[in-house]
């Protein structure tokens, strides 16, 4: 008999739920709340005694000091009540961990069939509210349906004695778990199946697997072992493997890249190959420092004799458009998983975010899955708990609103590591297998969980089916398995690692394999989260916080009891061997026999038609404007835009500090308040060198050219570590692509030829600057497909596809942190420099987009003037001669000055006739010009001289002075006064769109 | 001085035990990191050790209320056992997570000497979210606490959702009495935040940051110590840094007051 718990806060304290809830309606949909209480319920599915669960009420879940706890429905009266419960086979960790409490305090086992869910219900008084209004509360802000389900009560409807009733979200799926033989008579017959079961075979791919195993020699051994045809297993694991997301077939691609403006073409064989390979391992032979590229789940930098650190990123923007909080959550925690499998492990020492979404205020017509300002709430916490929950510090981040993405919004999420040198006499980022070791897996267990991505998403919902193909991550699972596998690592116990992410078992099995060179799998030994997966399922399932394990035999009762004592589920699966096969069977019966190289042979390289048109040729110019007269409007208009203003209440949600390490925060200055251009963290707290991490996300410039896009985006993530203190000659890279589907279709995607040409020619602009700049790029993801269609008025669906999009993160070593420098102004009267050449580049401007226009003119990276530049500036920090330094970056320098003053709680007097420019006559233009390269430096009037001859062979100008009064004055071309305009009206146009949220 | 050892509870998603090892270790301290089940199994005894440290984290995901699982599972298990280590004049600080923890088991802000009963809650942040920020401290110089002893005004970082802490007013007022009341949210000056945002980030009764027992011998507070036991933590250190070049050669502050508070802890049971 299931059990109840309801529990409350004393009704004498204040709900903060519930008031952020009337405030929501009141804001979202102009509904008029009094109050709401919310009541938490735990609902016991196991048998147990009366005074044991009155004991778990009183001991556990009810605080005698603010909360009551009742065994049946509370009594709080309400006109309106929603009850909000998860979905079967949604991830409830709240429910898991409530059982660990309930197990350890009454010491017992609850059975496999005994479980706790937790729900709640929201106790609304409000008196001119309708249902109808109660499905928009419950739909569009309390509960999301594709992993929660709601209910909704009148008080007359209400009955005190069954309140909600007994809903116990539990997974039943009663068959046979069974393994389907698949015709491959032809191949229409194998594509028809394949659409049937949802496979996404891609077509060209089908002829090669039928070959495969139609072959004479496969059969006879094939046969051998009972098998015929291929089954569902080996299909569903061909297909994951051959996945753009897990073969990355894009990148690997056949371009025809035309360009019709010139008449030029060329073929380019592979995008990977020739721009991120070739230039990747030409910097690795110059740099010593470059451990490890290319090949593991992370890349691999050296941080110091005895240290290594780890980084990776990727996105997550499918489940996250779909379930925000899940999406992100399951985003961050699932990067993280890559540092910890990279090498032989990787302790996790930082984390990072960037959000594309559409406009927070959006009122258009069309109709996103969730309204941006919803699904931004929800990627910010999901985030937020990910990484928090795990103890690592999430210090940097950054969010870009632009109405192209809410067809799919992205979620970047990047994560740092650091590794021994040495682990055991080895070294640790590398890692073998011999036949005879042993497959573990460690962590979560299987469920449906993730299966097929979100294409799963069309299913029909019945009352016990499981909602599994959006998932909610558990970092706490995942942080037990962290502190595990280190502890592991460092007894040597570990000799390979890799995180079991897209494709499950599939793909971390099947990859590991490769390093011994066959493997064979007891899929029934895998632990479920219940019973009734197919063969299939099993094999190809996402369920988070697993890792697979290569370990000794002679280690494995070792590693089993260090897996025990962290409260870990560790499985021996099965065993690598050095057969060249991967062979699975299900309690005796063979599933699957497969040649590992099958995938490694044969298969058709994708090809693109790549078109390209100058955007001369596709018509751009530059805009008339005539020179404003009010510039203090103008840039306190330009401060209060979305994507320049202060966006403090998202950077204090995550914990930027934890693990005692930080050096330069996120956001700095007198105030605290005003995001610094990079962040620097000391990993290791016995020694005085700081890693700097950086990222830039500028995709408006690829509404002109993605060349440009990507030049500027790179220039930006290394000026930033730059103005911290990073050295130039450290600098590593991230490069992480999101695009609009490239293929060609006429009705379709009828501009795919040209969105193909922009990434050819981001690919290139990517192997140039890295190579000019010497950034080798130490890992990389792509995630192509960035397209939603969104529901518009009439009945139509309208496709939106996002800008071409490059986040790139870099990461440089410091060897002293305390020659590090933060962007504010520090002293009155020190000198006010700007470094680097502003010139007429306006186009795709954060101005230009003020004023409505995209113009033509988008600014253009001179490697080799601009290196010069960083190397002296970067041997002045080294030297002290500086006070601040900070980045010229979105918005030009009007934008940025008022960020040195309002940080530093100082004035600056700026002349603009000083400022170093290139054919420029006008004073918006100089303000608002995004020209790379630059910088705003104040130093100490002592340092002039030396600082001066430092910056000899530079462009820079002496353009003021900072002072004592707190305005930013700047004076145009002819000495008038241009803006005088106080820090505190700057700040509040700066902080005015979302300064009230906390 | 002799020897003082001091173990550091890891585990179950406990998460700040690294960085408070080393802030012990530089306050002079032996210290151990310990897995939550080494103690309970036994294959590490308290009686080893002079200082035990709740640290920070999100023990068991802190699903149902910050600290709440991991004080049954210590009541439960070892409750008697620790019940001993601070009756027996040893210490016990608990930051953050390890703050909520100490007061769900009972241990803080024990009235009357009773560590078992649960009397004061630290429950969700006024400002209804997570946050990460430095805060100004002010410091009682007449409670007991043995950790603040000699310490006026500091600056630490908190990083909490659930940080307010409310209790009867009976409660409090037996607080303020006994002098429990260790440190409260101040302005930057020293005068107290009297609950205004964000000097009091929290909405805390009193301003209340940190309290310990009668004997002063057990400390939880929500500020996090260990974060501040290096200059470069502060986050002013390259403006102080700048401001203090301009007059005469710059020199990183030694012993951070993160560092000086639980530099007290050793050096009291240190004697």
């Amino acid at each position: 008999m299931p059990h109840r718990i309801e529990v409350t806060l004393r009704p004498e304290l204040p709900d903060a739920e519930g008031l952020s809830l009337c405030t929501k309606a009141k804001e979202y949909f102009g509904l008029e709340i009094e109050s709401v209480r919310c009541v938490q319920i735990i609902t016991i599915d196991a048998e147990l005694a009366a005074q044991q669960v009155q004991r778990i009420k009183d001991e556990i879940f009810t605080n005698p000091v603010t909360q009551i706890g009742s065994l049946g429905p509370l009594a709080i009266a309400f006109d309106w009540c929603i009850w909000v419960g998860y979905r079967p086979g949604v991830r409830d960790n709240p429910g898991a961990t409530a059982m660990e409490a309930i197990e350890d305090l009454l010491g017992v086992r609850l059975g496999p069939q005994e479980a706790v869910y937790t729900s709640k219900r929201y106790c609304i008084k409000a008196t001119g509210l309708t249902e109808a209004d109660l499905h928009q509360i419950a739909g569009e802000l309390l509960a999301n349906d594709i992993i929660q389900q709601w209910k909704i009560y009148s008080n007359t409807a209400w009955d005190i004695r069954s309140g909600v009733g007994w809903v116990i979200p539990k997974v039943k799926l009663n068959r046979q778990p069974t393994v389907t033989a698949i015709a491959i008579d032809s191949d229409e017959i194998l594509k028809t199946i394949s659409d049937e079961r949802n496979l996404a075979l891609n077509p060209s791919d089908i002829p090669t697997i039928r070959r495969y195993f139609l072959d004479k020699k496969v059969r006879t051994r094939r046969a051998e072992l009972g098998l015929s045809d291929p089954t569902d297993v080996e299909l569903e694991y061909i297909s994951q493997a051959r996945s753009d997301h897990c073969n990355h077939n894009t990148f690997g691609g056949l371009f025809h890249y035309q360009d019709l403006s010139s008449g030029h073409s060329e073929v380019i064989d592979g995008l990977f190959k020739t721009y991120i390979e070739i230039p990747t391992l030409a910097l690795k032979n110059k740099k010593p420092w470059v451990v490890s590229v290319l090949w593991d789940n992370a890349g691999v930098g050296r941080f110091d004799d005895r240290h290594h650190y780890v980084i990776t990123g990727e996105t997550h923007n499918s489940p996250s458009n779909m379930e925000a909080y899940g999406g992100a959550i399951t985003g961050i925690v699932g990067i993280y998983r890559d540092p910890l499998g990279t090498g032989k492990g990787s302790r996790l020492i930082m984390g990072s975010y960037g959000y594309c979404v559409g406009p927070r205020d959006y009122t258009g017509a069309l109709k996103p899955k969730l309204h941006p300002r919803r699904l931004l709430d929800g990627v910010i916490e999901g985030v937020r708990d990910g990484g928090n929950k795990s103890g690592i510090p999430t210090p940097y981040g950054q969010v870009l609103f632009h109405p192209s993405y809410l067809g799919k919004c992205l979620v970047f999420v990047t994560a740092l590591g650091m590794m021994p040198a040495m682990i055991d006499g080895e070294p640790a980022e590398q890692k073998s297998i011999r036949p005879g070791d042993l497959v573990v897996m460690c962590g979560g267990r299987v469920g449906k969980d993730g299966i097929h991505g979100v294409t799963a998403s069309s299913e029909v919902f019945s009352e016990s089916t499981p909602a599994g193909h959006v998932q909610i991550g558990d970092p706490y699972t995942q942080k037990k398995m962290h502190d595990f596998l280190l502890q592991a690592r460092d007894e040597g116990l570990i000799r390979f690692i890799t995180d079991n992410g897209g494709g499950g078992l599939s793909s971390s099995v099947g990859e590991s394999a490769r390093f011994s060179n066959g493997c064979e799998i007891q899929l029934e030994k895998v632990p479920l989260k219940y019973e009734g997966l197919d063969q299939w399922e099993i094999w190809v399932s996402e369920s988070q916080e697993r890792m697979t394990v290569a370990i000794r035999p002679e280690d494995r009762q070792r590693f089993l009891e260090l897996s025990k004592h962290h409260a870990v589920e560790s499985t021996v699966i099965g065993t690598y061997t050095d057969s060249g096969r991967l062979i699975i069977t299900y309690q005796g019966k063979p599933c699957a026999d497969m040649d590992l190289d099958l995938l490694k042979a044969g298969f058709p390289q994708w090809e693109f038609p790549a078109h390209w048109l100058s955007p001369q040729s596709r018509g751009f110019t530059e805009p008339v404007i005539s020179p404003p007269t009010d510039y203090t409007l103008l840039l306190t208009d330009l401060l209060s835009r979305p994507n320049i203003c202060s966006k403090e209440w998202i950077c204090r949600q995550y914990d930027h500090e934890v693990q005692g390490g930080s050096v330069i925060k996120p956001l700095v200055g007198q105030a605290r308040d005003v995001p610094s251009d990079a962040v620097v963290i000391r990993p290791i707290l016995q020694s005085q060198k700081g890693l700097a991490f950086a990222q830039a996300l500028i995709p408006f410039y690829s509404a002109i050219d993605a060349y440009h896009m990507t030049t500027n985006t790179i220039d930006e993530a290394f000026r930033r570590l730059i103005a911290v203190g990073g050295d130039p000659e450290q600098v590593g890279g991230v490069d992480n692509f999101c695009w609009p589907n490239i293929q060609y279709h006429s009705q379709h995607n009828p501009d795919g030829k040209f969105k193909a040409a922009q990434l050819v020619r981001a690919c290139k602009a990517l192997s140039d600057m890295c190579l000019a700049y010497g950034i080798p790029l130490l890992s990389g993801k792509d995630s192509m497909y960035v397209d939603g269609h969104l529901k518009g008025p009439y009945g139509e669906k309208r496709k939106v596809s996002g800008l071409e999009t490059l986040q790139f993160s870099t990461t440089s070593v410091i060897e002293e942190i305390a020659h590090c420098v933060t962007m504010d102004c520090k002293c009155a009267d020190d000198l006010l420099y700007v470094i680097g050449e502003t010139r007429d580049e306006l186009g795709a401007s954060e101005y230009y987009d003020l004023m409505g226009f995209v113009g033509l003119q988008v600014p253009e990276v001179t490697p080799e003037f601009l290196l010069p530049a960083y190397q002296a500036l970067a041997g002045a920090i080294r030297d002290d001669l500086v006070a601040s330094v900070h980045g010229v970056y979105r918005g030009g320098l009007g934008v940025h000055l008022a960020w040195v003053a309002m940080a530093g709680g100082l004035g600056l007097d700026v002349d603009l006739s000083r400022v170093p420019a290139f054919g420029i006559e006008r004073e918006d233009t100089l303000l608002f010009s995004e020209s790379a390269g630059r910088f705003i430096v104040t130093i100490d009037p002592r340092q002039q001289a030396e600082f001066e001859h430092r910056m000899a062979s530079v462009p820079h100008g002496r353009v003021g002075a900072v002072t004592a009064t707190a305005d930013l004055v700047v004076r145009g071309l002819a000495g008038q006064h241009l803006i005088k305009c106080s820090l505190n009206q700057l700040k509040a146009a700066w902080k005015a769109p979302f300064g009230d949220l906390k | 001085m002799s020897r003082v050892n001091a173990l550091v509870l890891t585990g179950f998603g406990l998460n700040c035990d690294r960085e408070t090892s080393h802030a012990l270790e530089l306050a002079g301290a032996e210290v151990r990191r310990v897995h939550i089940n080494a103690l309970i199994e036994g294959q590490q005894r308290l009686d080893d050790f002079q200082i035990l440290a709740f640290g920070g984290g999100f023990s068991w995901g802190d699903d149902h209320g910050a600290g709440v699982i991991q004080a049954v599972r210590m009541r439960t298990n070892i409750g008697d056992q620790i019940i001993r280590f601070v009756e027996s004049g040893k210490l016990v600080i608990g930051i953050c997570n390890g703050f909520q923890t100490l007061v769900n088991i009972g241990l803080l802000p024990a009235l009357n000497g009773n560590y078992q009963q649960r009397s004061v809650a630290l429950i969700y942040n006024d400002c209804g979210n997570f946050r990460d920020q430095w805060v100004h401290l002010k410091v009682n110089p007449r409670s007991p606490c043995v950790f603040t002893k000699g310490l006026g005004h500091l600056e630490l970082p908190i990083r909490h959702g659930e940080g307010k802490l409310w209790c009867e007013s009976s409660v409090t007022e037996s607080l303020l009495q006994n002098n429990q009341i260790v440190m409260q949210y101040s302005r930057p000056g020293d005068e107290l935040a009297g609950g205004e945002f964000p000097f009091n980030p929290n909405g805390s009764l009193h301003d209340m940051a940190g309290i310990c027992d009668p004997s002063g011998r057990v400390f939880g507070l929500m500020p996090h110590p260990e974060a501040y036991h290096h200059w470069s933590n502060h986050p002013d250190w390259t403006r102080t840094k700048a401001f203090a070049s301009r007059r005469s050669a710059w020199t990183p502050e030694i012993m951070p007051p993160g560092l000086a508070l639980l530099k007290n802890g050793v050096d009291y049971m240190a004697g």
